[in-house]
């Protein structure tokens, strides 16, 4: 018995690991598919790809946004993040994208932060691309700054250009702004918050009522 | 009895393997969680914790297709196996150990390096997996050698 005890050891832990693997990964499936049925309230269902934030905030901003569009960089940069401060884990923030047709480099901008995204660096390219806005707005190609990004973030730069052009972060924007038109956007920024729209034109101010008036308890902090 | 009293020392590689045994079974737990997140595609592991989720969704999450977790877990469990082994006076087992350890000890090195220079960004999971690679290769260099 003594020497067969450590085998029976080894095959416990082996079966052990397995069977809590595969129950934990059954558990999270579960828990992706409900969490996609939360947000489908109006039929069309989407998980969002970009979040900060805790998962079961009692209070989701959702930002459908073009990064060429200058109220977008100011909303972003100004307003929505001095709120997660003020909030902390009580409030998430979900980005959408949404660029319009009249903005030149728009379009190109979002699959900029998408490829970034591949690499997990979403958030990052985020800031870069609205904090130098003024900078690739007004220029012919925007190809070579977008790299320069890059490759100031640390990305793969040659993943970063493959991905740039592929089909995958083609359809992640496309399927995030057919996701914002479903949902009636038309233009940017466009402000949910727990799946109600905020009126333009945003303030701080505005913003802080409106969470307020979602959050239970109706308490900043 | 007898062995004890032939080796003083044969109660302690017992004890200090039966710890590293241990050990390996809490990395084992770590990287079979970071394993299963990664296939399910779960991207709240990290929380709210932005460097966590850099590092996890970054192009070295994944070897060759397969989640850089589970060679962890491979890792550990070979580990554990090993100081289970050898707990039970298997002397061959305790080479086995020494070479996994050592194999572990420098994939944790070139981790940390990608997170530290390339990546910038860490990730408490595999933070929590170098301090278990570490305490392994300490425990494996404190075993007292079979005589």
């Amino acid at each position: 018995m003594k020497r067969s005890l450590p085998f029976i050891i080894i095959a416990a832990v082996a079966v052990l690991t397995a069977g809590s693997g595969a129950m934990l990964y059954s558990s999270k499936q579960r828990s992706a598919a409900a969490e996609t049925d939360a947000i489908g309230s109006n039929g069309s269902a989407m998980t969002p790809e970009h979040v900060r934030g805790e998962k079961r905030a009692p209070v989701t901003l959702e930002e459908f946004a073009d990064f060429q569009c200058p109220a977008c960089a100011n909303t972003a940069l100004e307003m929505i993040r001095p709120l997660e401060r003020d909030y902390g884990s009580r409030l998430r923030v979900v980005f959408w994208h949404f660029p319009l047709p009249n903005h030149k480099h728009g379009r190109d901008a979002a699959l900029a932060a998408e490829a970034a995204s591949l690499q997990g660096r979403f958030w990052e390219m985020h800031d870069m691309l609205y904090r130098n806005q003024l900078a690739w707005s007004n220029v012919d190609d925007v190809h070579r700054l977008f790299e320069g990004y890059a490759r100031e973030l640390h990305l793969d730069v040659e993943r970063f250009k493959k991905d740039f052009g592929g089909a995958q972060v083609s359809a992640r924007v496309d399927r995030q702004q057919e996701y914002g038109a479903s949902r009636g956007v038309q233009n940017t920024p466009t402000i949910f918050i727990n799946n109600q729209v905020v009126a333009p034109p945003f303030s701080p101010e505005r913003l802080h009522e409106a969470i307020d008036a979602a959050m239970p308890g109706k308490q900043r902090s | 009895m007898d062995s004890h009293a032939r080796d003083p020392l044969a109660r302690t590689r017992v004890i200090v393997n039966a710890i590293t045994a241990v050990v390996a079974l809490a990395g084992l737990a770590d990287a079979t969680y970071l394993t299963v997140a990664h296939l399910a595609g779960d991207n709240s592991v990290c929380g709210p914790s932005q460097p966590c989720s850099i590092v996890l969704g970054s192009t070295y999450a994944q070897i060759v297709g397969i989640p850089t977790a589970a060679f962890g877990v491979l890792a550990y469990f070979s580990a554990f196996s090993a100081a289970t082994l050898a707990a039970f006076g298997y002397a061959r087992a305790r080479t086995f150990l020494i070479v996994i350890v050592a194999a572990m000890f420098a994939f944790t090195l070139w981790l940390l390096y990608l997170q530290a220079y390339v990546l910038h960004a860490f990730c408490p999971f595999c933070l929590l997996s170098a301090a278990f690679t570490f305490c392994l290769a300490g425990l494996t260099l404190a075993t007292p050698p079979a005589r």
